[in-house]
Formats: structure tokens, C-alpha cells, sequence
């Protein structure tokens, strides 16, 4: 698999730019290496196990409303296809960052980040993805995706990313 | 010895009731030489401070003539008296003793007038103004010059260098109005690089003097630097003076750091740092800058950490499977144990001053409020009953009060309630206020400011308890997350 991974890597290194990924912020230490902005992974949008479709096209997040770590019908709809993609692809790992919107204190919002991390992962969890390969973090309101303060932003920064990588988990 | 700091004392008067005397040592007329002075050594502080290697009392000597009666200085300032106008006092460049102390003569007496005139409590007469000029620390003061400019209490002061580095302060304080000294007279011997901490305690003894409070000015922050934009900010552990002067970096900007405690001796800081990728509860030696994870084992995420009154254990927030609950840490055994079990989110812990009684925020009713519960864990009895969400408790050092960020009706507000949640007052209120922490007087509260939108960044704010005088806070950057340490020793 990591042979295949890499053939695959470099393959795609020119067509994997450009790919608005999720925010992975400093140091995720969990799978090989962080996902980042990289395009590791099998090929382009077009391909149903890359990682490029994971995020653009089943959707690497999604959103909550103010204060809430219940999943939306059309949250759910979206992780049952990261559920269903991270059954196919067995080689990867995944970090679930929670965020916040700057509404609420740094140390509440750091908690409210962890439930709704939690909530993604207990979602997978139940869609038959391993618990061994996934772990959660939550920035609180550090990492605003959108950075102005109007509900318009505010409702894009509730938010929950899967950011994968390579591996097998723990 | 300078003035008992009244902080320390557990059953401090409410604030409500009005200080009757002033805080001074009382034996102002009578007359001893210098050379009989008690002399208090105090013990090494962290390598990077500034010294005061000692603080000696200087008794009147030189007074003219025998003083009327032990009369009772009238110079007070009541902190609550709503009617409170700003007191008048002047402080005339320090007497130089030699020309080695010309330069820092000026500049004590600069640091001085800033402490005493940022409280919003006083107010200072211009140098140009002054009529009369202190050639000599031990001249008779021509209290006459200093009633026709208006001021009412005179700082003076010496400085002398001496040829092995150390520098000797002296300072007196009057009571212009009754013509008395107000207090004994103090010497301060220190390094050169510590002139500053010698000016803020000049400061500190005359505010406690004046005031009845104790004192603060000699006392460090410690605060997050912020640069680079909104949505990548770059954060670095900071310490600084509590006036914004001598900063020092503690972290690198490659990792997040947030919301950083002193312990109570001010020798290490507490906090929540990403450098392992994760959110973990982490103390790093002031002197060292040696650092060490201290919570989360076998934790998800540990945060929101503080120390014990008597810094033997950690209290902080850690949550697993996606539930926040309290944890205590004993720092020799290295032992935790759960303080809350609860499904809601229990964070923002804070001892009470005398270590018995932990204050938190929980969103068990449905929304964040405040709770009190007993320091080895328990149930909590819900203090916050007002309108909004309540988060962040911090106990003040005093007791009496229990400072908090509100939010309510799409504004974020400091406030104080009683250690019972009445008399709930709000102090400020703007956009985004949050994390309020204790000046070590519990008389002044700082807190983070932040401003809206895309360009909208975090500065420190200082407001007094009163609500009064409300000033922003000098730092190099942006900055937010202060933490009030102790008075220096």
C-alpha cells in the first residue's frame, strides 16, 4: 500500500495543487505526516479514492449551528460519505478538528471544539469506521476559516474538518 | 519594613466599608538615626529580575524643630468614595547623590508619577510648576511652596550609585496640607538594571499609604503576543512588568499557546501549549524556560490550567470523548483525580485564596454559568442567576470578590459578583471583553479587549473595580490571555 501511495504521490504532484483543502493548522501528530495543504493520495477530484474527492466532493466538513454539537441531517448525509469513503480506503488515517466562532471564551470554545470533534468521530464510529484510526482536536476559536464578524462568517467557522493522511492508524 | 501588604490578610474588610486610617506605620515624629535601621534582606529572586537586595526603614532625623503634636496626617483617598476627584501630589526629580545617579534621579521620579497618576487616583503637579527645589533629601521641606501650587502629598527622594554597581533609593512622603510626614522614610539597595522595581515600590508605598489598599505596582504579566492575521495568528508566551515595560518572549510563535498562569511565587507559568499537536496542559520555569507537559495523560486534551494558592497542585480542564469535566493534579505525586462527572462542559477553574474552594463554569443548566464547589470536587452550587452566559471566574486575592466575563444580548462584559453571586456589577462592555485577571491589590482587573471584524485584533485592558478608569494597556503587539503574578519580593 505505501509503495502504491507513493507511485500515486508522485504521479500527482502536478495535478494536485490548487485543491482547497482543510485548514490543518500547526502540528497534527497524528498518521505519518500531517495532511496539510499536500496532495498525497490517489488521484485527482475525478477519482472516487482520492483524497482530493474526499474533500471536494463527499465534503471534508461540516457546519454547526451557534453553541450546538448536533449533526444536521445534511451533516450527517456528508459523513456518512466520509464514513463510506474511509471504509474503501483503508490506508488512511484521519484528524477531526472542531472549531469554534469567536462568539464565547478561549476555554469554553476549546470544549465546544472537542464536542463537536466528538460528535463527528462517534458518527464514523457508528458508520463502521475503526476507532483506532481516528483522532479529534479541537482549536476552540484560534483557527476562524472566515474572518469577519457577522453571522455570515460565524457560520462557516462551526465547523468540523477531516483532515487525512497516510497510515493505519494506532 | 515597607507596610504590611493588606492583600495577605484573609479577612480583609469589604470594600464597602470605608477605610478609617491610612496604612502607615504610625511612629512618623519620632527621631533615630540612620544608622540604627532594621534591615531586611530579602531572598534571590529569578536570575532574570532585577534584584532588591534590601529595604530599610529611614526614621526621621532631620526634621527641624520638636513636631506639634503626633498629629493624625490627613492625606486619604477612599478608593469606593463615588465622588472620588484625583489627589494632587508632586514629585520633583530625586535628589542625585553623585553624578553617577543624575540620569536614573529623573527617571525614578518619572516611573513614580506614572504608577501613581495611570490609578486615575491621583493627579500630578507639572515639575515646571513647582516653586520650591529639594537640593538636599535631609533639608526641611518648604511645605509653604507646596501649598501655593495646590499639591497635596510631596514625594522625595535620593539616588546614589555606588562604585560596586548596587544603587541606594530613598524616598519620603508628605502630607503637604498638615505638614506632616506620612510614614517613615525608605532606602531600597539594589542592582542598577532594577531602578524600575525600585520606583514601583517607592509608588507602592505611597499609594498603600494614601490609599489604605496594598500595594502593586512591583509585580509582573504574563500575557499571549499575537502578530500576523486573523486567521493565522501567531502566538508566543510574554512576560512584562505590570506596566508594560522589560517584555520578555518565553515560547518560539510555532505553536499555539493560550490562557497562561503564574504559580504563586510568579517562578513558573502554567498553560495550555500545542507544541505536541495537541492541546496539553503545560509548565514552563520562568529562569529556565524548561518545559514540561503536565496534564492530559491519557486525556484527549488538557487546558485551562491555574495553580493551587499554595502551588502544590493543578487544576485544569481536560476533556475525553468529547466531555469536559475538572481534574486536580498534585504536582510532588504527580497523582490526579477527577473533580467533576458530569456529561456538561466544566472549564475556567479558579481556587479561592485560601485553597479550600474552587469557582468554575459549567454549561449544566443549558448554558454556561458559575459554580462553586469544594476543592477535592463535588456537586457546585450555582452562583450566576442573571441574564446571559457566564464564563471565566476568577476569585480575587482579596476574597471578596469574584471577577467574570459575561455575555449577554450580543455584547461581552467583565464584571464582579460577591463570592454568594449578589451585588453582580458589570465593569465594562464592548464587542469582545473576556478573561479577566486580579491585579495582586484585588483593586484593579485586567482583561483582553478584542475589536471586530477582519481586521480586528486583542489588546490588554486595565479597568478598576469601581469600574473607573479605564485604560488600555502598554504591549508591543497585539496581546491577550494576561495573568496578574504576584508582588515581587
Amino acid at each position: 500500500m505505501k509503495t502504491t501511495a507513493l507511485i500515486l504521490m508522485a504521479t500527482l504532484a502536478l495535478t494536485a495543487c490548487g485543491d482547497r483543502l482543510g485548514r490543518g493548522g500547526a502540528g497534527d501528530g497524528f498518521g505519518d505526516a500531517g495532511a496539510g495543504a499536500g496532495g498525497f493520495g490517489a488521484g485527482g477530484v475525478g477519482d472516487p479514492s482520492s483524497v482530493a474527492y474526499f474533500q471536494q466532493t463527499i465534503g471534508d466538513r461540516i457546519l454547526f449551528a451557534v453553541d450546538q454539537s448536533t449533526l444536521s441531517p445534511e451533516a450527517q448525509t456528508i459523513l456518512a460519505g466520509q464514513a463510506q469513503w474511509m471504509n474503501a480506503n483503508q490506508g488512511y488515517t484521519a484528524l477531526i478538528e472542531g472549531h469554534a466562532d469567536e462568539q464565547g471564551t478561549r476555554e469554553y470554545n476549546l470544549a465546544l471544539g472537542g464536542r463537536r470533534a466528538n460528535a463527528v468521530r462517534d458518527y464514523l464510529i457508528s458508520q463502521g469506521v475503526s476507532a483506532t484510526r481516528m483522532r479529534t482536536i479541537s482549536y476552540g476559536k484560534e483557527r476562524p476559516l472566515q474572518i469577519c464578524s457577522t453571522e455570515e462568517c460565524y457560520s462557516q467557522n462551526r465547523r468540523s474538518v477531516t483532515v487525512l493522511a497516510a497510515g493505519a492508524g494506532v | 519594613m515597607p507596610p504590611a501588604p493588606p492583600y495577605a490578610r484573609l479577612s480583609y474588610p469589604a470594600p464597602k466599608a470605608k477605610v478609617e486610617k491610612p496604612r502607615h506605620s504610625g511612629d512618623t515624629g519620632r527621631r533615630r538615626r540612620q544608622d540604627t535601621k532594621e534591615v531586611s534582606v530579602t531572598p534571590p529572586l529569578k536570575s532574570f529580575l532585577p534584584k532588591l537586595i534590601g529595604i530599610v526603614l529611614l526614621a526621621f532625623a532631620t526634621l527641624g524643630g520638636p513636631l506639634s503634636a503626633p498629629a493624625e496626617a490627613q492625606l486619604r483617598i477612599t478608593i469606593t468614595d463615588p465622588t472620588l476627584s484625583p489627589m494632587p501630589f508632586a514629585v520633583p526629580a530625586f535628589v542625585a547623590r553623585n553624578a553617577e545617579a543624575s540620569e536614573l534621579a529623573g527617571d525614578i521620579a518619572r516611573v513614580i508619577s506614572a504608577d501613581l497618576t495611570n490609578t486615575g487616583l491621583f493627579r500630578e503637579i507639572p515639575q515646571e510648576a513647582h516653586i520650591a527645589r529639594i537640593g538636599s533629601f535631609d533639608a526641611p521641606v518648604q511645605f509653604s511652596d507646596w501649598k501655593a501650587v495646590n499639591a497635596q502629598a510631596l514625594i522625595t527622594g535620593s539616588v546614589l550609585a555606588e562604585p560596586d554597581g548596587r544603587i541606594v533609593v530613598q524616598f519620603r512622603l508628605y502630607d503637604v496640607v498638615s505638614e506632616q510626614p506620612l510614614g517613615e522614610g525608605l532606602q531600597f539597595v539594589g542592582t542598577r538594571d532594577g531602578w524600575r522595581r525600585m520606583a514601583h515600590k517607592v509608588a507602592d508605598a505611597a499609594y498603600s499609604r494614601i490609599t489604605g489598599e496594598g500595594p502593586y505596582f512591583d509585580s509582573r504579566v504574563v500575557f499571549v503576543s499575537e502578530t500576523g492575521p486573523k486567521d493565522a495568528r501567531q502566538k508566543r508566551l510574554a512576560v512584562m512588568d505590570y506596566d508594560g515595560a522589560n517584555v520578555q518572549y518565553l515560547t518560539s510563535s510555532e505553536s499555539i499557546v493560550l490562557a497562561p498562569r503564574f504559580s504563586p511565587d510568579g517562578s513558573r507559568i502554567i498553560y495550555t501549549g500545542y507544541e505536541s499537536g495537541f492541546p496539553q496542559v503545560t509548565v514552563i520555569d520562568v529562569a529556565s524556560l524548561q518545559k514540561q507537559i503536565v496534564g492530559g495523560v491519557d486525556q484527549n486534551m488538557s487546558f485551562a490550567p491555574r495553580f493551587s494558592p499554595d502551588g502544590s497542585r493543578v487544576v485544569y480542564s481536560a476533556e475525553v470523548s468529547g466531555n469536559t469535566d475538572l481534574y486536580a493534579l498534585d504536582l510532588g505525586s504527580g497523582q490526579t483525580s477527577r473533580l467533576t462527572s458530569a456529561p456538561s462542559i466544566e472549564t475556567a477553574p479558579s481556587f479561592s485564596p485560601d485553597g479550600s474552594r474552587i469557582v468554575f463554569e459549567s454549561d449544566r443548566s443549558g448554558a454556561p454559568q458559575l459554580y462553586i464547589m469544594p476543592a477535592g470536587g463535588g456537586e457546585g452550587e450555582r452562583i450566576s442567576f442573571g441574564e446571559g452566559r457566564y464564563g471565566t471566574p476568577v476569585w480575587s486575592p482579596r476574597e471578596d470578590y469574584i471577577a467574570f466575563t459575561k455575555q449577554n444580548a450580543g455584547r461581552f462584559h467583565i464584571g464582579v459578583m460577591r463570592t454568594d453571586g449578589s451585588e453582580e456589577r458589570l465593569l465594562t462592555g464592548a464587542f469582545l471583553d473576556e478573561g479577566p485577571t486580579w491585579a495582586p491589590n484585588g483593586r484593579v482587573v485586567m482583561f483582553t479587549r478584542e475589536t471586530s471584524g477582519a481586521n480586528g485584533a486583542p489588546a490588554l485592558y486595565t479597568v478598576d473595580i469601581t469600574g473607573r478608569n479605564l485604560q488600555r494597556a502598554a504591549t508591543p503587539a497585539a496581546a491577550s490571555d494576561p495573568a496578574w503574578g504576584p508582588l515581587l519580593q
